[in-house]
């Protein structure tokens, strides 16, 4: 583990533990470890680690995870700004 | 992706630039779906044989790497062709498969290709290559283009069901941010499983039962990782124009001093601090951004570029920092401050709402250092 964690207070997932039918696929597919399972449902354990890659939103078939995905990529956030667009990174 | 994306380069995709907005003959067919141009894939040299199954045969590949591969990872790692490595998608046999044997799906990036297929060696499976544009899996998931519907026609296309008994499929993890594993089974029957996110935990996946210990889900950023991305970076100094134009500044750094009257001693000290402080940001923020300051790449790039800007500065200067050189320094740092910021799209750790959080607040100080600076260079040939 290479330890490297980036602004934590700002992150936008959210998960509704109320949907969740603990299919255990955010689990599997965060590359974060930010999902673990509790009691057969979905918990977030570490919600700071997460870099809003969009996966377990994705991946969930009853949609109990919102969040923004996105590439956290400077560039791509200030072409979005110039033109006026949805960040895009033409890299 | 992250590396613009993570885990392996960025690969710029010329096929895919037609995303961009252009209008499309048919704009009921997304343009990205279908390439508007044919590739051509050359020789595939990986090819050793075949295999025959219910839906016909299907090409056999070797586990072995040849110099030809090789030397190609080598062009495409140094930037020399790097939009231009794909495989065919389609089914391959590794090994002497049957209807039980596990199915390993993947992109068409070359290098993941290469990588995935040595890997394999002495194993009987199939791997369905699908067609990612050749850009890496991770950052091809990204942008849609290693999509369900891409998977979804790929097991079509082949005829999966022809060719095996069994139902399961591995994807590889770092896939899940465009393929969504119950809409693949809804549509096909084929239940993805995810296979780990590096190729080299494969072998141990597989012997496991197809199961993945937590260490194989993590996503990492060593200093290996970055200091390759840092190379990446480095392979634009290839384009002829910047080649000359830093031939022509290193040229004018050795040459115009001897020339020069003392008054042209801050245009050699501007191009130093230019260099330096694009060093600090460009190369020494990767490399060291574990033991870098703060949180933010930012503050980091300010730290690094204060020091090297800086000591470069004093290093020319042979006394007491002239005004000038405190503008430049000024300037220097938040040079390095806002090039440090953009190796936010290479890892594998930042979340767009962190970086947008981080730039709303770096840049106004940003715009301000570089102005500040500019302006305390320019007046110090008024006041000196």
């Amino acid at each position: 583990m290479s330890g490297l964690r980036y602004i934590e207070e700002v992150v936008s997932l959210e998960l509704d533990v109320e949907r969740c039918n603990g299919c255990t696929q955010c689990t599997l597919v965060c590359p974060h470890g930010v999902f673990a399972m509790s009691e057969g449902r979905a918990t977030v354990v570490d919600r700071g680690a997460c870099m809003e890659c969009g996966a377990c939103a994705k991946n969930c078939a009853v949609g109990a995870i919102t969040l923004r995905p996105g590439v956290g990529c400077a560039a791509a956030i200030l072409n979005g700004w110039i033109r006026g667009t949805e960040p895009s990174c033409d890299c | 992706m992250s590396e613009c994306c993570g885990g392996g380069a960025p690969v710029p995709d010329t096929q895919a630039a037609c995303c961009g907005g252009e209008a499309s003959a048919k704009p009921s067919v997304p343009c990205c779906g279908a390439d508007s141009v044919p590739y051509g894939y050359g020789v595939e040299s990986h090819v050793i044989g075949t295999v025959d199954t219910f839906a016909g045969p299907v090409k056999r590949i070797a586990t072995e790497l040849t110099g030809a591969d090789i030397l190609g990872a080598l062009r495409v790692r140094l930037g020399i062709s790097r939009d231009d490595y794909r495989v065919r998608p389609g089914l391959y046999a590794v090994g002497g498969p049957d209807d039980t044997s596990p199915v390993l799906v993947t992109g068409n990036y070359k290098l993941t290709f290469d990588t995935l297929r040595r890997e394999l060696t002495g194993r009987d499976l199939w791997l369905l290559i699908v067609d990612s544009k050749g850009v890496n899996v991770w950052c091809s998931a990204g942008k849609g283009v290693f999509s369900t519907e891409e998977v979804v026609r790929s097991i079509r296309d082949v005829r999966l069901e022809q060719v095996v008994s069994h139902t399961r499929i591995v994807l590889p993890q770092l896939a899940a941010t465009g393929v969504a594993a119950h809409e693949v089974r809804a549509a096909t029957g084929f239940s993805p499983i995810w296979g780990p996110v590096r190729a080299s935990d494969l072998p141990e996946f597989l012997d496991a039962g197809m199961r993945a210990r937590p260490r194989m889900r993590r996503v990492e950023f060593g200093i290996l990782e970055r200091a390759k991305l840092v190379g990446v970076e480095a392979s634009v100094l290839w384009s002829p124009r910047v080649l000359a134009a830093i031939a022509s500044l290193v040229v004018a750094a050795f040459v115009a001093p001897r020339f020069l009257p003392v008054s042209g001693k801050p245009f050699l000290a501007a191009m130093v601090a230019g260099v330096s402080a694009v060093v600090a940001g460009a190369v020494l923020v990767p490399l060291l951004l574990p033991w870098l300051p703060g949180r933010t790449f930012s503050l980091k790039g300010a730290v690094t570029g204060a020091v090297l800007v800086g000591g470069s500065l004093v290093a020319l200067a042979d006394g007491p920092l002239p005004l000038s050189s405190w503008g430049l320094l000024v300037a220097g740092v938040a040079l390095a401050s806002f090039v440090a910021m953009n190796f936010t799209g290479s890892t594998t750790f930042t979340s767009p709402s962190g970086v947008e959080w981080e730039m709303r607040r770096a840049m106004p100080l940003q715009a301000c250092g570089l102005a500040l600076g500019a302006l305390v260079f320019i007046a110090s040939f008024f006041v000196g």
